[in-house]
Parts: C-alpha cells; structure tokens; sequence
C-alpha cells in the first residue's frame, strides 16, 4: 500500500447479468485505475453499464449480476474472492454510496440523522453524540437551510435536492476513501441540480475522498471530474483526462457525444405584423379542480412554420397549457384559438375537423403506443378515421409516413413497439401526428428521455418534417440546449406565469429577467471552468434554488 | 396528529355507515320471504284467529319502515327479538296455557363466545407461524424451502376446508385417535377439556388461513426487499441482522398487519363450513341450521353478526395501515 | 428393517443434525475452503437437517407395513409429477410454434395444471359416454362397498360400490365432473360478463356512474361472500322449493353477481391504469367513440391480467358451490354433486381402520373431495404461472 499504488485498481473485469435464462455481457474487459483523491468521471448512455461498473468497484453485485472474469483490488484487497464479513467491514465505512434517488433511498420509517448515524456506529468509528455532531457540521458545509434541525426531520418531510445533499453528508460519515456517485442529479431540476453539484465538488476537495462520478451529461462531467472514461453498451471506448477528452476526443463514438450539442437551426424571421397565428392563445387561466390556478394568465401566439419553445421547470404549468389546447382541461377563463376561430374549451365539443388539427407527440415512447397494437395498426388508425382510406390506399398512405420518418416500411410496418427502440418509438409518435396531416403538433417533452445521440436524430428530423409540411410546433422542455437547437421563439414559465417572451437569440443574449438569467446560468457547459468562473461571479449563496427563493 | 385523526374518524364514520347499510339490505333480503310467515308456521292449525294473532305478537302487521326501525333500535341494544325456533307456538293453537318465546340473543351469545374461541386458537396457532413462514419464504427465496412452501400452500388454499377437514379426521381421529372427530363442547368443561375438543377444528382452519397469510406475508416482504433504501443499508455494510430488524420490519409492518387482519376477516367465512363438519357449536352452525328451518330472526342476527365482525376487521386493517405509515403520520 | 420414528426422536435428531451441519460445517468449509460449508447459516443448517431426517422418515414409513394412505399419497405426488414432466415434454416438441415456445417456459407444475384442466373438460363434456350407468339411477343393492368383490361385500358391477339409495358412485363421481365444472364455469363466465362491462364503463366514463358503482360494490362486498350467499339462497328456496330447476339457476345468478364484485374492482382498476395512459389520451383525443375505446384500447391490453384473474374466480366460484352444495344448500338432487357426494358419503370415513377394504371406502369421501380440490390446484398452479410470466414481463 505505497503512496503510489491506485487506490482502485479493476483489470479486465466482466459481468454477466442473469435474467431467466438468459446471459447477457453487461460488462465486457473493462480496466479501472483511480488514485487517492482523485475524481473520476463514467459517462456513457443508458445500458453502457456505468452503474455496474460503479457498484463493482465497491465489490457489490446487483441481483442477477455476477462477475465472470477480471480482478478488483481496492487498496490491496481483492474483492472479487474476499469473505462477504471483509466486505461489510469496507462498505460504508471506506468505500460509500451515492444513489440517484435520494427520496427512494432513505428509510421512510427513520428519521435522516438516525440514518446518517447508522454507519459510524455500526462500524465502531464514532459514538452516537459524535455522530450526530459531525452530520451538522456537514449539513452546514453543504449548505443545507437549518442544518441543527432539519437532521431530525423524516425523509418525506424535505425536498429533494436537499435530500440528495443529506445522503452525500451521510456518504461522508465514516470519511471514505472513495465516493461512488450514481447520477445524483439526473433527476433534480436544472436550478436544484447546480447547488448539489457545488456541494458535492467542495466536499469531495475539502476531505481529498477519492470518486468515481456517473452521469450521462457531458457538460456536468466536465465540472466534476479530473479524468473521464467512456463506456458504450459494456466496453470501454476512450479514457483520458478532462480537458484532453473535451478539447480532442480520438474515437468517433466519443467526438459524436460531443457533437450533439452544437446541432443548431438558424431562427426564422418573425412573421409579418398582421398575419393570422396558427395558435393563438388569450388569457388563460386554468386549474385542476377547485384549486389555486396552475396557469395564469397566459398569452402567446404561435404562427406557421415556427417553433415556439416553452421553457420551465417541474410545477411551471408548462404541460397544463398543453391540456388546454388540446381540450383535456377547459380553461377557467380565456379562450384558445385556431387560425383565428375560437375553439371549444372541451375537447369532446369539438369537430372531427378541429381535433385534427392539434396533434399531440409525448414523452414517454412506452405510454405513448399501444403495447398490443402493430405499428402499421398504430399509424393507420388515424389515416382510417380521419381521411376515410382503406384497405390498399391506407397502407399505401402509411408507408409513406414510415418513409417519411426515415424507418424502412416492409421492415417495420408489422412489429410492435416492444421490439422497437426509445428513439424509434419517437418518431412512430410522430408518424401517428402527422398522419392526420395537422397544422400543429405539440411536442411535449419528446427527447427528454432518449440518450443524446438519439434525441438528436429525432430534433433532425422534426426540423425537416416542419420544412417540408410548413407545420407548427409547441415545443414543451426543461432542456435548454433543444431550444436553442429548433426554437425560433422562446416563451418561459414559472409558477404559472410567462416570465419572459421573445426571438430566441433575444433570450440568449442578456439583459433578461432574473429568473430567465437564473434559469440560463444553471446550465452546465463543455468548458471544465465554467463552475469555478460562476462561483465567482455570483458567490455560492447566490446560485440555483437558494436564489430562485429570493425572487 | 390532526390529520390523521380525520382521516381515522373519517374512516370510523365510513364503517358506521357501512354497518348501516349492510343492517337495511340484511332486513330487505330477508324480509322478501313469500307467503304468510304465520301461516307457514301453524301449518294444519292455523285459523284465521290464531294466524292474525301471531302476526300481532311477532310484530308482523306493522308496515316494513316500522319494523326495520324497531329491528334496528333492538339490535343496538343486543336484542335480537325472539326466535322462531323456540318460540312455542303451541299456544295459539290452543294446546297450551304459557307462551314462551325463545331470545335470539339468548341463542346467539353463547355461540358466538364458543365461535370466538375458536378463531382465537386458530389464529395464536396460525399468525406466528404463517409469519415465520413467510418471512423465511421471502429470505430465501427460490430455494428448495421456499418452493416446498410455495407449492404446499397453494395446495392448501386451493383445497376446500371440509377436504382438508375430514383429511384431518381421517389422520387425525379414525387412524390415530389423537382427537375426537365431534367437538360438541359445552359449559362446564375446563379449559384443556375444551381445548382438545376444539384442537382439530381449529387445524383445519389454521391450515387454510395460514396459507393465505404466509403467502401474503412473502410477497409483501419481497417487495420490501427490493427498494433501494434495503439496497442503500447493504452497502452502508450493515449486518443481515440490521438489516432486516431496523429497515425492513418497521415498514414490513403495515403490510403484515393489513394481511393479518383481512386474513381473521377471511377466517369468519371458513368457520361456517368447519363448525358444520365437526358439529361445533358455534355461530357458524346456528346461521347454517337456522336457514334451513327458515328461523328469520336468527338468520337475520347471525348475518348481523358476521357482517359486523367482518368490517370490523377491515377497519381495523385500514386504520392500522395509515397509523404505521410514516408518511400520513408526519405530515410535512 | 428401516424404523419409523416417533416424533420425540424425529425433531431429537433433527436438532442434533442440524448442530453438526453448523458447527462441523465451519471447521470442514475453513479447512477445505469449500465457501457453502463454511458461510452456511443456522437456519440454513436446520433446513437441511430437517430436510434429510424427514426424508427418512418418510422412506421408512413407505417401505414399513401399514400407512396405506401415505402410500397412495406418495403415488400420487410421484405419478402427476411424472405426469406433469412427460406431458411438458410433449408440448416442448409437438405443436405449433408459439405452444412450443409457451411450453419451453413453463415449469413442470403448470404443465401438470395445463394437463388436468384438459382431463377435467374431457370428463365433463363426454360424462354420458363415459359413464356406467346413469347419475340417477337407482339399483336394488344400496351400500355396496367399492373393490368389486363380491366376498368384501363389493360387486364387480359397481366398482366404487354404490351409496345409500343404490345409486351408482363411479358415475355420479364422473357427472360431477359435468355439473359441478359446468355450472361452476358458466357462473364465472357471467360474474366475469357483468364485471368487466360494469368495471370498463366506470373507468371509461368516471364521475357519478363511477362513484355510484362503486359505492354499490362496496356495500356488497362488506357481507362474507358464503354468508350472503347463504342468506339469499333461504330466499331463493323459500320461493322456489319446490321447483329443483329453479333453485339451481337462482344460485348461479346469486353467485354471479356476488363475485362480479370483484371482478368489477379488478378491471376498474386495470381499466385506470390503461386510461392514464398517453396511448389512450391520443385515441380520446381523435374523437374516438366510447365503443372503440373500450374494445380496441382498452380489452387488448386488460387481457392477460384478466385472464389470470378468471382462473382465481373460477376457484373461487367453484369452491363456494361445493361448499354450499355440502351445506345442502346449493345443487339440489338428482343433479350428481361433488359437494354433496361428499356429506352423503362422510360417514364412510369412520370404515379406515377396517383391513383390506377399510382405506378404499374411507377414502370414497376424499375422492369427491379431492376431485374438487385437485382441479383448483390444478388452475392455481397454471395462474401462478401467468403471474409470474406478467410480473416478470414488466420488469
């Protein structure tokens, strides 16, 4: 154990995962080196098998997991033969956790510094007062509001980014070695996600713990980590250190990760004063029930051929002004029009003629296709009913939108959509819009679940479907780098509100307002510095949730 | 605290009603009963005298409303009116100088203790067991042990109670005369007297019950096992022992709660067709011999009975529920 | 030559097996290195413990005298399990391919489930050819006892010897099979049909419909099922007595609507589950009629839980009218019965300890018994499977 030994050191390891009776390669001779104090950044998409390779560096498999071949030494103990006792003594207590849903990983039935305190104890490395002493003095570290008193609160009872900060703290307890980092901010907002990525960066450099950090964001990795590695379905592609990685990828798999992001369509001029908006909506107030109101007042216009991007965060009112324009939520006041006629707030009030022409594109590819129906199914239903074709002309029509989405139709026209793809299952959704041949579709957080790679072809392809049929498009998302990829205008929410509205470039260059400012700046980007350089600019108190509740 | 007791009282006012309404369809069902009740129980003396008579002491001229309320206001009180049965109706024929009318309630009370008995061993056998069990089950899951259980309680649960019953005698009583196969138990027996009697009755039951409850209990506990704060203590290396005892019982126990009661609820079912096989002497056998002589007051208390016990013990179930989950407890 | 134990020396050994497998079973795992030995638990030391003595116990008892019952018993395991494994054998072979692939996963089990339930149709539906003599038929010899001996006090007429009117126990054994499955099936068949309409239709349509409906459903369901039946089946007999027919139908009307209860609340609850979906929010949306909705979006996807369900139901129905028919309460005669073949036979039981032809007329009653228990095992078995087939799927 010499100063210069890796702390961790994994060499050609190889994990099967078990299911049934099927083996699959979840691993494939993967090698490992992590020094003392050092951070080490996985990146790959969902199904790299990033989080297998997290969790076997602390020599813990997951059920129906088993590791087949390779070592893993950690300090010079192998653990791949070592005693499950020798095991337990490490976990916790020189090698820790950080999972990517904090809420699910707490004990609902204790209180958090009980469980904070369970790893000290158990392990012999502080007594009890000891314990509950260092967790505030962490809490306060992490920036945590009442950090005296929010330890004695239950999990339930304190919001998620501040849980994900209280299990990093529980982490830290028995002052580890090494951190695992499971995507502690894949599911936070982007103002929560800046806070905890803060907390963690400064916590892991004042104790000088060594870690491993998972994600699949580039931008976020760039911050936190001083080598990355890159995994794609199980082997290893590149490995190198930040700013190498960043400024000169050498594989092509690698240099098409970082491609995604500078995918940009150049806005269009606004439209002529005076023409009549595809959309248009008036006054909007709605809400669920007798409840406050979820969308305030809302107004905008949206004309042929744009993109008008809707930004904001979970609770914004974003997808309830969806229902209302589809009709699935009457709105309390205000009216929605269609080319300048007055829709009927009820969507079963409506003509067959106006429920064609909003169409409707959803997130989750799963939910959003009938699981028993074949595709041909899926997109000749709305051929059927709206167009009245049949029988050679139907099928005709719906291998023509199969092609039109760049999917080969003699392939594809009989399977089900459990043998397609994420990406593939999009763009059937936006093959079922466009058969009914609509003015508009609202694209409701349609990349948001699909890797980078993907989610790029299905914005490529929305563009040039948007070219060639002059529609219009609400595009719905939390993800900054899409609207600056198709939006041509940009219209933000919070609370129920428009905040800010306008020309795309308008919004991406100040002045704004401050939450827009806020909203912008939280974003990672690809420069390793950007972290550093907001931290001075605005000071650690000043960023992300803390700050939004000041406005 | 405030919100869960609405949410309690909210659900005890949900069971009043309940009760309420299970009492008006209990009534109405019954009351459908064709033809002159008067009339069918005189049979050959009936004359219209004697007939119009009854009608007038059983309270059957009163229009339906009337009754029901009367019925009602009784059964608050545990009166339950007097059953047909033992009431003597020689008199109205003349043939004899006293009328004597039976109380339900005087027939139900001591069945019902009996029938309590019963459940009551049944279940100190049955609970610990099927919880041990099922929580074994669920640790070792997949293995030999677990796959035994498995198919012995689908067995069980699959197998009416009077085969599992006179499996039991067959075992139990003719080939091996461990226990009697009558258990016509009575006051003034002791407590081991009774108990030996009750023994097999109460083995059958635990049989069935105990399938239920154990393969309850394995599933609930599986699915315990596998949220990711079990997996979180795992790797905080805490041992099997913390594991289980601090993180996974105290949120194992609403669940097994709620298995256990909606299991006795189960049981009140059960008790009917065993309390017939072994001619015990409970509620189950009354309400069973009291529909086959068209005895209506007794038929009417002992669904009564039943019924109450039965939402009871789902009450009991929900309530329970929302007491051990944190969550409701300690609202944010 | 191989002693049956008492219990006192079962659970002596027992006790003692499982010490040494403990504490014998570190010192030999630390030396040899053999990591199963070595880490092996107490409980786990106790189960194997428990598993090889009883495993004795039972060899000893199979090859000693006596126990006729645990030998049959024993048959019986050993001859459905062979059963079971040649009949999956064959599905795994001869079909088309998608019954081959569906054999390929089942385990032995549902396979043996899958090859009773066929035994159990053929009997029912073809009862007339297969059966000696009528379910109604009376002979002049009452209580010949089964063997068709005539020295026992059998009759080689009558293999199961006849009851106590003179009728014949292996026919009325197998039109039981024809009326206690048939009614049983057709019951769920209409518990099922009300159910699911009633249970699609509130979840489709919501609101009053649906606060009604279930409130209904509540109130019935907070009577014991068997209690209520019970209840309205006095109704029923009071009015109908007389009239056999009748009795029976009002008990299939009575159970089917007692257990669309539950059959409602479970596609309600499935039928939720698939309206919340966006797949269903985008037909909505098109403008599609309640009827396609229902039958296009919502029955394909509600198939395979509900399918699985109508196997529980049928358990449950089928149970409850052999209960009640034991009762004397359900099927009334002539109508064959397992149910109450098996209280007119119960006083069979106490022959057993008679020699030679004592375990086979003990064992009349558990044969009607054990008829009604064997095919619910059966359909458990086959549910369990397609449960854990689903619950697999969705992970």
């Amino acid at each position: 154990m010499s100063a210069t030994e890796p702390l961790v050191k994994i060499s050609n390891l190889e994990i099967d995962g078990i299911a049934d009776e099927t083996r699959t390669r979840i691993i494939n001779n993967v090698s490992l080196e992590l020094n003392r104090g050092e951070v080490m950044g996985l990146i790959g998409e969902s199904g790299a098998g990033k989080s297998t390779l997290g969790l076997a560096a602390m020599g813990f498999t997951r059920d129906g997991c088993e590791i087949v071949g390779g070592n893993i030494m950690f300090d010079g103990i192998d653990l791949v033969t070592a005693t499950p006792d020798v095991k337990r003594q490490l976990l916790g207590k020189r090698i820790a956790y950080v999972a990517q849903s904090a809420a699910a990983s707490f004990n609902p039935a204790h209180k958090i510094i009980n469980q904070h305190a369970e790893a000290p104890l158990c392990h012999g490395v502080s007594s009890r007062t000891e314990a509950e002493a260092d967790a505030i003095d962490l809490y306060e570290r992490l920036r945590l509001p009442n950090p005296d008193e929010i330890g004695f609160r239950y999990p339930h009872q304190v919001s998620g980014g501040q849980l994900q900060r209280a299990m990093t703290a529980m982490a830290m307890s028995c002052r580890p070695d090494l951190i695992i980092f499971d995507e502690p901010t894949t599911a936070l907002d982007v103002t929560t996600q800046i806070e905890v990525l803060v907390a963690i960066r400064e916590i892991v450099e004042q104790f000088q713990t060594a870690a491993i950090y998972i994600t699949h964001d580039l931008a976020v990795v760039a911050q936190m980590a001083d080598r990355v590695k890159v995994l794609l379905r199980g082997d290893e592609v590149e490995e190198a250190d930040t700013r190498t990685m960043l400024d000169a990828p050498r594989e092509d798999y690698t240099k098409s990760l970082w491609a995604v992001r500078s995918f940009q369509r150049p806005q269009k001029p606004l439209a002529k004063k005076g023409a009549v908006p595809v959309i248009s909506l008036r006054n909007v107030t709605a809400a669920y029930g007798s409840n406050d109101p979820v969308v305030r007042d809302v107004s905008f216009d949206i004309h042929e051929g744009r993109t008008v991007a809707v930004v904001g965060e979970s609770g914004s009112g974003k997808s309830t002004t969806a229902r209302c324009i589809t009709g699935l939520l009457p709105p309390m006041t205000g009216e929605i029009a269609f080319q300048n006629q007055v829709l009927p707030a009820d969507y079963r009030k409506r003509s067959v003629h106006q429920l064609r022409q909003v169409q409707m594109i959803y997130q989750m590819a799963d939910t959003a296709l009938n699981p028993r129906k074949r595709i041909g199914e899926i997109i000749g239903r709305p051929v059927e009913f709206y167009l009245g074709l049949k029988g050679a002309e139907k099928r005709r029509r719906v291998e023509e939108l199969l092609e039109l989405i760049e999917m080969d139709p003699k392939e594809y026209i009989n399977r089900l959509p459990s043998e397609l793809s994420g990406g593939q299952k999009q763009r059937i959704g936006i093959a079922r819009a466009l058969a009914a041949e609509p003015k508009f579709i609202i694209c409701d957080e349609v990349t948001s679940a699909l890797d980078q790679l993907v989610a790029e072809g299905i914005l490529k392809l929305l563009t040039r479907l948007q070219e060639e049929m002059k529609l219009s498009y609400m595009l719905i998302t939390h993800d900054l780098s899409t609207v600056r990829a198709i939006a041509d205008e940009v219209v933000v929410m919070k609370d129920g509100l428009i905040v800010e509205a306008g020309p795309k470039d308008e919004m991406f260059t100040p002045p704004h307002h401050a939450y827009t400012d806020l909203l912008l700046s939280s974003v990672p980007e690809m420069n390793p510095d950007w972290l550093d350089e907001l931290l001075a600019q605005r000071g650690a108190e000043n960023l992300g949730d803390a700050a939004v509740s000041k406005m | 605290m405030n919100n869960v007791a609405m949410i309690i009282s909210k659900r005890l006012g949900l069971g009043v009603l309940t009760m309420f309404m299970v009492s008006i369809i209990i009534f109405s069902a019954v009351n459908m009963l064709p033809g002159d009740f008067a009339q069918a129980l005189l049979g050959q003396s009936a004359t219209p005298e004697a007939v119009a008579a009854i009608r007038k002491d059983l309270g059957l001229d009163k229009p339906i409303h009337t009754r029901y309320f009367d019925w009602l206001i009784g059964v608050m009180q545990f009166d339950f009116g007097t059953s047909f049965a033992k009431a003597n109706f020689a008199t109205y024929a003349g043939t004899t100088a006293d009328v004597n009318f039976g109380s339900v309630a005087d027939q139900i009370a001591p069945r019902f203790a009996n029938t309590l008995f019963l459940a009551a061993v049944t279940a100190a056998i049955a609970v610990p067991l099927s919880l041990l069990i099922g929580v074994l089950a669920a640790l070792y899951r997949y293995s030999i042990f677990d796959r035994i259980a498995n198919i012995s309680t689908l067995t069980s649960i699959s197998s009416p109670e009077f085969f599992v019953a006179y499996v039991l005698i067959l075992l139990l009583a003719v080939l091996n005369p461990v226990f009697p196969s009558l258990s016509n138990i009575h006051d003034g027996m002791d407590f081991a007297q009774k108990l030996q009697k009750t023994m097999l009755p109460a083995l059958t039951l635990t049989l069935v019950v105990t399938a239920h409850m154990m393969r309850m209990t394995r599933a609930a506990i599986i699915n315990l096992l596998a949220s990711p704060y079990i997996e979180m203590a795992r790797l905080k290396g805490l041992s099997p022992f913390r594991i289980i005892v601090f993180h996974a019982l105290p949120n194992a126990l609403a669940p097994i709660i709620n298995v256990i009661a909606l299991n006795l609820a189960y049981l009140i079912t059960g008790v009917v067709v065993v309390e017939v096989v072994f001619v015990y002497p409970g509620v189950g056998q009354l309400f069973v011999d009291s529909v086959k002589i068209r005895d209506i007051p007794v038929v009417q208390a002992c669904c009564l009975v039943f019924a109450a016990a039965y939402i009871s013990l789902n009450l009991l179930a929900d309530v329970m529920s929302i007491l051990s989950n944190p969550r409701l407890r300690l609202p944010k | 030559m191989m002693p049956s134990l008492s219990f006192t020396y079962w659970s002596a050994l027992v006790v003692a097996g499982a010490l040494a497998l403990y504490f014998g079973g570190r010192q030999v795992g630390n030396a040899s290195g053999v990591a199963r030995l070595r880490d092996m638990s107490a409980t786990g030391a106790l189960g194997y413990s428990l598993l090889v003595v009883t495993l004795y116990q039972g060899i000893a008892l199979y090859f000693g005298p006596g126990a006729t019952f645990f030998k049959w018993a024993v048959h019986g395991v050993v001859g459905f399990g062979i059963a079971g494994y040649l009949f999956q054998q064959l599905g795994r072979h001869v079909g088309t391919r998608a019954t081959k692939k569906l054999f390929r996963s089942m385990p032995v089990t549902a396979a043996l489930g899958i090859l009773l339930i066929l035994a159990y149709a053929l009997i029912a539906i073809f009862a007339d050819f297969i059966a000696p003599y009528g379910q109604a038929e009376i002979f002049k010899d009452a209580n010949l006892l089964p063997g068709g001996d005539p020295g026992m006090g059998g009759s080689p007429d009558h293999l199961l010897g006849t009851d106590q009117i003179g009728r014949d126990i292996l026919s009325r054994l197998i039109y039981g099979a024809q009326n206690t499955v048939g009614i049983a099936f057709v019951t769920t068949l209409l518990a099922f049909f009300i159910g699911i309409s009633l249970g699609f239709l509130a979840a489709t349509i919501g609101g009053v419909l649906d606060q009604v409906l279930s409130r209904i459903v509540d109130m019935l369901m907070s009577i014991p099922q068997l209690i209520f039946a019970l209840l309205l089946m006095t109704i029923a007999t009071a009015w109908f007595g007389s009239e056999k027919g009748m009795v029976t139908l009002f008990m299939i009307l009575i159970i089917a609507v007692l257990d669309s209860t539950r059959v409602f609340r479970l596609s309600r609850a499935v039928g939720m589950n698939i309206v919340v979906m966006d797949f269903f929010e985008a037909a909505k949306l098109r403008g599609e009629k309640l009827s396609y909705l229902i039958f296009s979006e919502i029955a394909p996807n509600a198939f395979a839980p509900l399918l699985a369900e109508f196997g529980l139901r049928f358990c449950f129905v089928f149970l409850t009218i052999a209960s009640l028919s034991f009762l004397g309460i359900g099927i009334q005669p002539p109508l064959a019965d397992w149910g109450t073949m098996v209280r007119d036979l119960s006083q069979f039981i106490a022959y057993a300890p008679f020699p030679v032809v004592g375990p086979l007329t003990a064992s009349l009653p558990l044969m009607a018994a054990g008829a009604i228990a064997l095919l619910t095992v059966a359909v458990n078995f086959v549910v369990d499977w397609m449960l854990h087939r689903a619950s697999g799927l969705k992970e």
